[in-house]
């Protein structure tokens, strides 16, 4: 396991299946539950792009240099310190606006984000953010749109609004950051340079919030540790469920 | 704000460059924009789609079950064969028409 591990590339590549998976896990939690019929399938189509997006990468990990272990046991049977995804993923889905900012703040990254692995050396990894983009773009259009609706909506759904916004806000650091792991995958051209994304995202969630009429969170304290390994308590219970299923059976097939 | 229903559209799809596009089932959205994006979860999940319409279901003026036997039923085959071409003959080598 050490091994696989300590490969940066292995690890970076974890890194990004796990933001897919566990944001696209969220998102079903929202299937019968969403506001609308309408709603609800929206949501779903987001969550299986993102839960694609997983596969693609676990999958292509794993032709690189796994240690042995398939996708299902990556999804199913890692523990909370080994997701390598950034915390503002694991985030509860909470109400329907605290949905729509944590969505709004990782497409925004996504995007751009794809945009430039679109480019990387990784020719597998470049393919796969092609498509990952194209899908993002839909999903940050689609959580804009919710965003501006109801923080320019009325006086309760502009309250949620600024308040999912400003208990998000912390979460959103995170993605920009760069370790030893991105600083070698950056060099060896594979990986795109998340910490120049920023100016990008600024961007984009200002331009949405403005028309939202939502107010422009302070950067404070940014919360981080996520891709090493470390998560808020919200992960575990989500796994909780998500696992139980493979945990309980194992070896269950269709 | 779920207890009041969101306003109807009806969707529209065209499948193929040259074709028209073709009434599919409607839906509810706040307003066109997000008719347009449900439009496109709902009904285009399996690219069935180059093209969608949404229409506000009001804005369409549709003729009168009621006054079927005045506006339609006059032009039924059995009332007016002569505007289907069924009186020419077909030769063999044309085929199928």
């Amino acid at each position: 396991m050490a091994s696989a591990l300590n490969s940066p590339h292995y690890r970076y590549l974890l890194r990004l299946a796990d933001n897919a998976l566990v944001l696209g896990h969220r998102l079903t939690e929202w299937s019968s539950r969403a506001p609308t019929l309408e709603e609800d399938i929206a949501l779903s189509n987001i969550a299986l792009d993102l839960v694609g997006q997983a596969r693609s990468l676990y999958g292509h990990a794993i032709t690189i240099g796994g240690d042995g272990r398939d996708e299902d046991h990556l999804a199913f049977l890692r523990d909370t310190h080994e997701f390598l995804n950034v915390q503002l993923v694991e985030q509860p889905n909470g109400d329907f606006a605290t949905s729509m900012a944590r969505q709004l703040c990782y497409s925004a990254f996504a995007v751009p984000l794809w945009e430039g692995l679109a480019r990387s050396k990784d020719s597998e990894l470049a393919g796969i953010a092609a498509k990952a983009g194209k899908e993002c773009a839909y999903h940050l259009r689609h959580s804009s749109e919710w965003v501006i609706r109801l923080g320019d909506g009325t006086a309760g759904s502009h309250r949620r609004m600024q308040r999912a916004i400003d208990d998000i806000w912390m979460f959103t650091g995170e993605m920009f950051e760069l370790d030893e792991v991105d600083r070698q995958m950056i060099a060896a051209g594979v990986a795109a340079d998340a910490s120049k994304l920023l100016p990008i995202w600024n961007e984009t969630v200002d331009d949405v919030l403005a028309e939202a009429t939502v107010k422009r969170p302070a950067d404070g304290w940014m919360i981080s540790g996520g891709r090493q390994g470390t998560h808020t308590e919200h992960l575990g219970h989500m796994l909780a469920q998500m696992q139980f299923l493979k945990r309980a059976y194992p070896g269950a097939v269709w | 704000m779920t207890d009041k229903n969101w306003p109807l559209y009806e969707v529209f799809l065209r499948p193929r460059n040259g074709l028209s596009h073709k009434h599919v089932g409607s839906l509810h959205a706040i307003d066109d924009e997000m008719a347009l994006q449900n439009a496109r979860d709902v009904y285009t999940r399996r690219g069935e789609a180059l093209s969608i319409w949404v229409v506000p279901s009001h804005a369409i003026i549709a003729s009168e079950p009621g006054e079927k036997e005045m506006l339609l039923d006059p032009a039924t085959p059995e009332r007016k064969p002569y505007r289907h071409p069924t009186f020419y003959d077909i030769p063999d080598e044309v085929g199928h028409m």
